[in-house]
């Protein structure tokens, strides 16, 4: 047993850091580093910027031009520009649709979609949540039905991220309202967002922005050589993508950094006269989230390494899911409470505005609520931790 | 960086797994519980025989030197067999001490002793009051002549009621919580002026409290003093904690399985116990935690003998309160998804509900180690 990285490793991390030392964009990393909101153009500034270097896409094969690394390597890749103050790349091209059409996708869409996603021209959004539909993904029932060489989609998504931004949404759709089973008549299909018939509507969520989404579907006309795989066998390329982000996320990486800024936080912040990290309160609650961070992310290589090995992977990223989730949290949290009642001040001049700037008080402290408020997502999205904990009860323990 | 065991040492948990499925099974163990002793003499050969006790000998003494890994093996699979024997301090905790001095005629004889199984010693360092504080030292040590004289108390000392003699620590210099002045002393159980109260602990196992009025040690009873009496102490703490670690691993494994096995079993409702959701998700979290543990348990043992200190620290105080949190959770969970029959002495869940507990007190607890770690990781 060895906790260590190989030579070959420590190289390969030594390269990553040297690249964003010359290529990360000082004012990217004092943004995120600094807790504020990402533009729509940031993302796309660094996804360019990755691209140009040949790091577009760290967890795609070679052939279809990603860089080929291993699970080690992509995982190292991911913290080091975590702990940079890199952006996060989206997952919606790159992890989620980008993997289904590898696997199930024909050439044409290979060679039409993939090229696209890499280089940041395309900005994709998953259109799978309903109204209806959300843990019980299957009942969903936007409707796609076959006309001539089209489908045409009627129906609504809902909790659609940042597609406002986007030029491409993947769907699930109902293409055989009469399947034996809810699971069967689901077809996956990538629409246009500019063909006439959708509307996106805001979704302001509770600390005031707009990230999210209503995407309707009226007489959308589809082509059916957007259709992914065989029609009706769309629940299993939706699986697919749901296993697929493993090496990312827990977000070790992400939330060491935040930890970082938690600490700097409180050494700023007042308490009895003293700064706040020597209050024994305070100082243990830190303690208790980075010792939790510290087991996860060993849990983390043993699943990568496992990964790497090809033993077991599979629902452990379940227990990935469910504790980087509640260490996010529990950070955003510690975050908004150490600065106290300048937490409270908040301003927002529109949904559209992610930028929080100081009302009052310390410049920090300005999105902390915010952010502890839009946090609340993390335990739902992606599979709530309540189904995370259902697949691990199946999967794992065979309940 | 692996996760992986080489052959050896998966040979080495096979053959102690098999050991504590064929020879310590609940039957028996339930039997030397009810002995006079509590342990057996007889297991202790037996492990012996299999090389145990040798684990933690270097190879210059006669021992096997083996590594931590290795001893979180043994531990491990020893945890899940509840074992009674003074495996922690006589063949662990003891020998990492004897082995991290310089050495000495004493501890030439000692060493190849606790690697054949002929000696049990016990590690006589925690005093009362002293809660996991290891420089607490207000036992004396006064020079007369060629002799030292000793005289104070140690508390709880883990396994001392089987010992035949114990590694003693007292102060030759400074005050009470200083850290340095202290040396370590072999103290047979039958010297004139100690007195050793021996009792059982809740979880079946067994300590003393020693007594030491005016008790006269010859010279070559000093086994190390000053600095290397003081690192060789914390090294062994460090060793034998990851030790403990393990050994929690083992049971909450253990408890685990045992636990999902009874709510497969038992019927309410008209249906098995494990299909209700509430349980289900329950038992995911005793999961997640012993999953956690394992992971931590991993942690102590490549870094408990890490020669940057405060690494070691660091690392060792976080897996003690991630085991100690960890065990407390599953324990609780697991008597409480028993139901009425995890009341029972009848049944196992209630012996790893104990052990369990017993570990988050030994060698500091949840919130002692929290406030090492506090020390330790607040400062940039």
């Amino acid at each position: 047993m060895d906790l260590n990285f190989s030579p070959d490793e420590i190289a390969f991390r030594d390269e990553v850091r040297a690249f964003l030392r010359t290529h990360l964009p000082a004012e990217l990393a004092e943004r995120v580093k600094g807790g504020r909101a990402l533009r729509a153009d940031d993302f796309r500034r660094w996804q360019k910027i990755l691209f140009e270097h040949g790091w577009g896409a760290p967890t795609w094969p070679k052939e279809f031009g990603g860089t080929g690394w291993d699970p080690v390597r992509q995982y190292i890749f991911e913290e080091e520009c975590a702990l940079a103050g890199a952006p996060r790349t989206l997952p919606f091209g790159l992890r989620m649709v980008g993997p289904v059409i590898m696997a199930f996708g024909n050439s044409e869409q290979q060679k039409r979609f993939l090229p696209r996603i890499l280089s940041g021209e395309d900005w994709w959004c998953q259109g799978y949540s309903e109204p209806g539909a959300g843990s019980d993904l299957a009942s969903l029932k936007t409707r796609a039905e076959r006309v001539g060489d089209h489908y045409i989609v009627n129906g609504q998504k809902t909790w659609n991220t940042l597609g406002q931004h986007a030029d491409w949404i993947f769907c699930l759709v109902r293409t055989d309202p009469n399947a034996a089973k809810p699971q069967q008549g689901i077809s996956f299909l990538l629409i246009d967002m500019k063909t006439p018939g959708i509307t996106v509507r805001p979704i302001v969520t509770l600390e005031g922005a707009h990230e999210v989404n209503e995407v309707w579907f009226e007489n959308v006309r589809v082509p059916v050589e957007n259709l992914i795989g065989e029609e009706n066998k769309g629940w299993t390329y939706a699986k697919f993508l749901l296993g697929h982000e493993r090496t990312s996320i827990a977000g070790i990486g992400s939330s060491k950094r935040e930890l970082g800024r938690l600490k700097e936080i409180a050494r700023r912040e007042i308490k009895n006269g003293k700064p706040l990290i020597e209050d024994p309160l305070f100082a243990a609650r830190i303690a208790q989230v980075e010792i939790d961070l510290m087991a996860l992310e060993i849990t983390n290589l043993r699943a990568l390494s496992a990964e790497a090995e090809k033993r077991a992977p599979g629902p452990e990223a379940s227990i990935l899911k469910i504790k980087g989730t509640e260490i996010q949290q529990a950070l955003s949290e510690l975050m908004m409470y150490a600065v106290g009642p300048y937490a409270l001040p908040f301003e927002r001049s529109s949904p559209e505005e992610g930028d929080l700037k100081s009302v009052a008080g310390p410049e920090y402290a300005a999105a902390l609520a915010a952010t502890y408020c839009n946090y609340r997502k993390v335990s739902i999205y992606g599979g709530s931790n309540e189904i995370q904990r259902n697949i691990i009860a199946q999967m794992i323990l065979g309940l | 960086m692996n996760f992986s065991f080489s052959n050896e040492q998966q040979l080495l948990a096979d053959t102690v797994q098999r050991f504590v499925r064929e020879h310590y099974t609940f039957e028996k163990r339930r039997e030397i519980l009810g002995s006079q002793t509590g342990w057996s003499r007889e297991i202790w050969q037996e492990l012996a025989g299999l090389g145990l006790t040798a684990l933690n000998v270097p190879e210059e003494h006669g021992g096997l030197g083996g590594g931590p890994v290795d001893t979180l093996l043994v531990m491990q699979a020893l945890g899940a067999g509840l074992l009674l024997e003074p495996f922690l301090g006589a063949a662990v905790h003891a020998p990492a001490l004897l082995a991290s001095m310089p050495s000495t005629p004493a501890a030439e004889a000692l060493l190849p002793a606790i690697a054949g199984g002929e000696i049990v010693l016990a590690v006589a360092h925690q005093e009362p009051d002293g809660r996991g504080e290891l420089h607490r030292v207000t036992t004396r040590a006064e020079r007369d002549g060629d002799d030292f004289v000793l005289t104070g108390k140690k508390a709880v000392v883990m396994h001392g009621h089987a010992a035949d003699e114990y590694l003693i620590s007292a102060r030759t210099s400074g005050a009470p919580r200083d850290a340095e002045g202290t040396a370590v002393f072999r103290l047979p159980r039958d010297t004139q002026g100690l007195s050793v109260n021996a009792y059982r602990t809740f979880d079946g196992q067994g300590a003393c409290d020693l007594e030491l009025n005016a008790v006269r040690l010859p010279a070559s009873s000093l086994l190390g003093s000053g600095e290397a009496a003081q690192q060789a102490l914390e090294a062994a703490y460090h060793v034998a904690l990851s030790a403990l670690c393990a050994e929690a691993v083992g049971i909450m494994k253990a408890v685990n399985t045992t636990t999902l096995e009874y709510t497969k079993n038992r019927k309410q409702f008209g249906q098995p116990i494990s299909r209700f959701q509430v349980l289900q998700h329950r038992m995911v979290d005793m999961f997640i935690h012993a999953e956690q543990a394992t992971s931590m348990s991993y942690l102590a043992a490549i870094k408990c003998t890490d020669p940057d200190l405060r690494e070691r620290r660091r690392a060792l105080s976080a897996a003690k309160v991630a085991i100690g949190q960890a065990g407390r959770y599953i324990a609780q969970q697991a008597v409480q998804l028993h139901g009425g029959m995890g009341m029972t002495d009848e049944l196992i869940v209630s012996h790893y509900f104990k052990r369990l507990t017993a570990i988050d007190l030994t060698f500091g607890d949840t919130d002692h180690h929290l406030q090492q770690f506090v020390a330790h990781a607040m400062n940039p």
